[in-house]
């Protein structure tokens, strides 16, 4: 089939999103700027880390990070990469890795 | 009268003789008289008449002699040539991203199908008054800055994400008329023209690096325009 097809009728939300999630990191950072200067040692670092709220914050900031990985990665796929085999398969893998990620890092925050 | 020599490289290509494009130098005197790029290019034509390039109009309404110029898109007839280097040589290339017919001559074909596929024209079903379908002043004032477009594909062709996918991506000259026609009072399928839109090619393409704004002749703003309708989808969602 060489029929070029557009009209996938989605994009608006991942755009917002990936507006919205850029928002919620550069908070956190602003938050990481202000309280990680009066962190002293490990103990600091463990201290900071078990506050009910940091956790919160963290937790969303890298949900935030992994879906505005997505949008962005995946743009670049879908930039460059033609075969629509492979694009599929780059964004299985990237989907996957980032999934791993957020889980990953869930078990560090609340160190299950 | 002082005459001037004016050096220029440029990007010679006849499918039909040359195995692959080349540059060639060349370089003409020219007169006081000789203010804009054009004028200089029609020089070259009558010194070396196998170089193919598109002109018309020679004031910026047909947008027809749309090239590389230094390495940044523009129009021949609006350049003045005292606005280029004169230390080294003039470097005029077919515009980006476009297949090269010869020489400066690219073929618009696929830039015109994106165009046609925003339907540029009023999509009204209301029976047409007896004179003109009016608008206020304040909603006219809405459309200046979206029609003056001469589709000349300096913008699209400018733009990278234009380069990789031609076929799917509208591109920055098509989203602004596909905003002109949203933006319009008087035309009754917005809702349609932004359901059409809203797909992660045809629109999200755009990543805002502004190159369009950069190179436009007539000083338009496509990447204003994309962020109108982004605005216009975000209402209608939210």
């Amino acid at each position: 089939m060489n029929r070029i097809v557009v009209g996938a009728h989605y994009g608006l939300k991942d755009w917002l999103a990936q507006r919205v999630t850029a928002v919620v990191m550069a908070l956190y950072t602003l938050l990481m700027i202000v309280a990680v200067p009066t962190v002293d040692g490990y103990e600091g670092w463990r201290a900071l880390m078990s506050h009910g709220l940091i956790r919160f914050a963290t937790f969303v900031f890298i949900i935030s990070l992994c879906y505005h990985a997505w949008v962005g990665v995946r743009d670049i796929w879908m930039d460059y990469v033609k075969p629509t085999a492979v694009r599929l398969m780059l964004h299985v893998l990237t989907l996957l890795a980032l999934v791993g990620y957020a889980g990953w890092a869930i078990q560090v925050i609340w160190r299950l | 009268m002082t005459t001037r020599n004016i050096q220029f490289k440029i990007y010679r290509y006849d499918p039909d003789k040359d195995a692959k494009p080349y540059m060639q130098d060349i370089s003409v005197d020219i007169d006081a008289t000789d203010r804009k790029l054009l004028d200089v290019m029609v020089k070259l034509k009558a010194k070396d008449d196998s170089i193919a390039f598109r002109r018309s109009c020679r004031e910026g309404v047909c947008g027809s002699d749309a090239l590389n110029i230094n390495g940044k898109n523009g129009l021949a007839c609006l350049t003045a040539i005292d606005s280029l280097p004169i230390d080294k040589p003039i470097v005029l290339r077919p515009l980006p991203g476009l297949p090269v017919i010869r020489d400066l001559i690219v073929d618009m074909t696929q830039f015109f199908k994106q165009y046609h596929s925003i339907k540029p024209y009023l999509i009204n079903n209301d029976p047409p008054p007896e004179r003109e379908r009016l608008q206020s002043p304040e909603d006219r004032e809405e459309l200046n800055g979206l029609y003056e477009c001469i589709l000349c594909a300096c913008c699209s062709t400018s733009c990278p994400s234009f380069w990789w996918n031609p076929d799917k991506f509208v591109g920055p000259a098509g989203l602004l008329a596909a905003y002109r026609f949203i933006a319009d009072t008087r035309d009754q399928a917005t809702s349609e023209r932004l359901d059409d839109l809203d797909d992660p090619y045809r629109l999200f393409r755009c990543h805002t690096i502004m190159n369009c704004v950069d190179v436009c002749p007539k000083g338009l703003n496509p990447t204003k325009a994309i962020g109108k309708i982004k605005d216009m989808m975000v209402k209608r969602a939210i």
